[in-house]
């Protein structure tokens, strides 16, 4: 078979941060009218060499030839202009103003007395024709969804006339259903003679899409393979480097509740909220991003109190919520936000793992702070939790994402609390990590803790969750026990079809 | 030429900064110096020599570091907490007047022991008060505190005027607008007999080291710094993010009401409209150079009187115009802030 013309090339790109090597000597090439998957875990160096082809680092060895042409180093203006689009994780419109003004903005001189919106729409309607991606141009985009919004990223680099486009992380966002039609829509697009690259984590879209499947490993290009001769298995050893099992749920009776939420709505984003969290018990919540898994966390982890209805912990009303009540009563809670909400990353370890408790007389008297106490608390979770990378007085912001998530998750599993709220507890981690965070949760409820797991990931709901409920615009799905669940059907409820996942 | 961040800022790096600015901005100023037709390092020599080199420039320097001092701690515990406290000046003066009321002859006829430190609270409290009020606005209705805190100088100040061309004015001043003297009572000790030199610099310096204390070692410590460097997970912790800035804005406001009071009893004896030549706002200057540490505070106060006492002395010798000082000073504090991107960011090319 003789490979097309190559439409993009990176050469021995390397780039270092300090003593990290985000990328080394890089060397890729992709074809045209083909859709090229790049693997690799967090860290593993995928953002920062599409940061480099766009411009916004410069290499410290290599070059980047698109269309035979060689990109300047540090323009981002320059790959726009050689027809390389690229559609962002987080999604960079504006939400006020409709679809088709958001695709034509930044595309027209200043100096023009008024916009030719006529031309505008006529070359819109062809380029949604052809790659069969409909939209209302008038819509206002803020009352898009998720996947609508993604649409108008791509029709947006596509109306600049791309012919690479770049996607990071595409599917993150989206529920089973809509990604299925995402892959659809990039192999039509790849039929017609663009060339694409996606960014992915996850070896299942990977498999499904991709024509041509390259993995990262520590910032090293480890394999290259197509897509239709290689398993799911070999491409996450490529991925990891070793084998990573991830532990295995074994059944258990449900002991008596804990948490009971009846008819509940709270701050505005959720209502009429059931369900009953119990003892040795997994409850799982799915749901795509933004449908008030944020809010659920808030008043599962007693940051945000009801407006109404009847909120119990351990058997009586929560009257008093606060953030440090529910840690006293023995709520460990893991913020979904781990950088945001779980860790002060200018503190040391030590005091991040104390923080919540400082006023317990266990580290603290009279106001002041037992910091032999506290340290010797770090050390033992840092040992026990196999947290790498630094020691009680480490600043936070050191560790690497994994490690922070474990420290989050020690202190609060240390002392066996009688629930766990999870939320989004391996959002962004790689496998090892992942691995290793989800034994934690599976050892706290064989050790009869109550576990309530917030989580966009189909995956890790069925590897962990007894029971799942789906989350669609602040509202709860009724329960599914774990044994009649699927892909699809966790899709179904997702998308809020109740009646027809049931 | 791009800046990237720094993945660690090196202590060295970070030590550095201060000195690197102070020297960068000193350097700068000397060519002001020069065009005023000066030798630079002459000025320069005469200016340590005024503030250092004789009987009188070693109690005169502390004397000014003294207010500095203070309200540059109360800059630095505000910041710390992102409280963005820009009254120190209104807050100075009024705890300057209550501790010149309480002490007056209108005021407690106390014995010294239980008068001074009841003047010296009763100054902070009215600062903390000063502060409490745009506080308490922020956390109601989302007022920004840097307008109201700045706003609130104008008005404190011409308070001070009201009170001390008003009810209390000093009948015995000859017209002049100052307010009645303390009591004699309440005088703060000197240090040296025959200087202006007085305990408070003591005070002061005891105030730095337990406000450190009060940072390192203790819960509200721990709680105020975790609040200031994120306060969304500090939330989460279930620290009171409105209870850390309260405490944070007596501390803040309670340290210039201080300063002011220390000022009255220490070396005027009354409040005058000129009491103080701006030290709310230098004090600023002082938190920045200091990293907003209370002990380098103590180091960049001295550092700052210094400049302005050494600057008189130069002047007189060599007709350079003192305001060489001000400009010195406000260099700093823009040389101070580029020392700090470069101790964050790395240049790369």
């Amino acid at each position: 078979m003789t490979d097309p013309e190559v439409v993009l090339s990176l050469q021995g790109i390397t780039k270092c941060f300090g003593a990290l090597t985000a990328n080394d000597n890089i060397s890729l090439n992709l074809h045209r009218g083909e859709l090229l998957a790049l693997l690799g875990e967090n860290g593993a160096g995928k953002t920062t060499l599409m940061n480099i082809l766009f411009g916004h680092y410069t290499t410290d060895a290599g070059r980047i030839l698109a269309f035979g042409v060689t990109l300047p180093p540090g323009r981002p203006r320059a790959a726009i202009e050689a027809g390389i689009g690229m559609v962002h994780q987080h999604f960079a419109l504006a939400g006020n103003l409709s679809v088709i003004e958001n695709i034509i903005a930044g595309t027209e001189k200043l100096a023009r007395p008024r916009s030719d919106r006529a031309r505008a729409r006529t070359k819109l309607a062809a380029l949604a024709a052809r790659f069969d991606l409909a939209i209302d141009p008038d819509a206002r985009v803020g009352d898009l969804s998720v996947g609508e919004r993604q649409r108008v990223e791509i029709l947006k680099a596509l109306y600049r006339d791309c012919r690479v486009l770049i996607l990071d992380e595409p599917t993150a966002v989206l529920t089973h259903q809509e990604a299925e039609k995402l892959y659809a829509t990039l192999r039509a697009m790849a039929e017609q003679g663009l060339s694409l690259i996606f960014i992915s984590h996850k070896l299942r879209e990977v498999l499904a899409a991709a024509d041509r499947v390259v993995v990262l490993r520590r910032g090293r290009v480890v394999a290259e393979r197509r897509a239709n001769a290689v398993t799911r298995d070999e491409l996450a050893e490529l991925m990891i480097g070793s084998r990573v099992a991830r532990p295995v749920r074994k059944p258990q009776a449900p002991g008596e509740v804990v948490m009971r939420a009846q008819r509940v709505n709270a701050g505005g984003r959720l209502s009429d909220l059931d369900f009953e969290l119990r003892a040795g018990e997994t409850l799982g919540i799915i749901g795509v991003a933004g449908n008030g898994q944020s809010s659920l966390g808030e008043l599962v982890g007693g940051l945000l109190p009801p407006s109404s209805g009847l909120f119990e912990l351990f058997g009586t009303a929560a009257a008093a919520i606060s953030p440090r009540d529910f840690a006293a009563r023995g709520v460990g809670r893991i913020p979904e936000d781990r950088q945001l909400n779980g860790a002060v990353g200018d503190m040391t370890i030590w005091e991040n793992a104390v923080l919540e408790r400082i006023r317990s007389p266990r580290f603290s008297t009279a106001g002041l702070v037992r910091r032999a106490a506290g340290r010797a608390f770090a050390q033992t979770i840092i040992g026990r939790f196999d947290i790498r990378g630094g020691g009680p007085d480490t600043p936070v912001r050191l560790l690497s994402g994994g490690n922070l998530q474990k420290l989050i998750l020690a202190r609060n599993l240390q002392d066996a609390p009688p629930i766990l709220i999870a939320a989004q507890p391996t959002r962004g981690l790689d496998e090892g990590a992942v691995a290793s965070i989800h034994g934690e949760i599976l050892r706290a409820r064989r050790a009869g803790a109550a576990v309530l797991l917030i989580s966009e990931d189909l995956d890790e709901i069925i590897a962990l969750a007894d029971r799942v409920q789906a989350i669609v615009k602040g509202r709860l799905s009724p329960s599914v026990d774990a044994a009649d669940i699927d892909p699809r059907r966790l899709g179904l409820m997702m998308a809020g079809l109740w009646n027809e996942a049931a | 030429m791009r800046l990237e961040r720094r993945a660690e800022t090196p202590l060295g790096l970070a030590i550095a900064a201060p000195f690197a600015a102070v020297i960068l901005s000193m350097a700068l100023a000397g060519g002001l110096i020069a065009l005023s037709g000066a030798p630079v390092l002459e000025a320069y020599r005469r200016l340590l020599v005024s503030a250092f080199g004789s009987p009188l420039a070693i109690t005169e320097t502390p004397t000014r570091t003294t207010p500095l001092l203070l309200t540059g701690l109360s800059a630095a515990v505000a910041f710390r907490a992102r409280l963005w406290n820009i009254g120190a000046e209104g807050q100075f003066y009024l705890g300057a007047l209550a501790a010149a009321a309480l002490g007056s002859n209108y005021g407690l006829h106390w014995p010294t022991a239980a008068l001074i430190p009841a003047l010296l609270i009763g100054g902070a409290i009215a600062g903390a008060v000063l502060l409490l009020a745009p506080l308490a606005l922020r956390l109601r209705f989302g007022v920004d505190e840097v307008v109201t805190t700045l706003l609130l100088n104008f008005i404190a100040v011409l308070f001070v005027s009201m009170m001390i061309e008003g009810p209390l004015r000093d009948p015995l001043a000859y017209g002049w607008p100052q307010s009645v003297p303390i009591v004699s009572d309440a005088v703060l000790t000197k240090l040296v007999p025959r200087s202006r030199l007085h305990v408070g610099v003591l005070i002061a310096i005891g105030a730095a080291l337990l406000l450190w204390l009060l940072q390192v070692r203790t819960v509200f410590g721990l709680e105020n710094r975790a609040a200031g460097l994120n306060p969304s997970a500090a939330r989460f912790a279930g620290v009171s993010l409105s209870g850390v800035l309260v405490a944070v804005a007596c501390l803040s406001g309670g340290l210039a009401g201080l300063g002011g009071a220390i000022e009255v009893l220490g070396v005027k004896g009354y409040v005058t409209k000129d009491l103080s030549p701006g030290f709310g706002y230098t004090g600023i200057v002082v938190a920045m150079l200091a990293g907003l540490h209370p002990l380098g505070v103590v180091a960049a106060a001295l550092f700052v009187a210094a400049i302005f006492v050494g600057a008189d002395g130069m002047s007189r010798a060599l007709g350079v115009p003192s305001f060489i000082a001000d400009v010195i000073v406000s260099m700093s504090l823009l040389t101070m802030l580029v020392a700090l991107l470069f101790t964050q960011y790395r240049v790369r090319r």
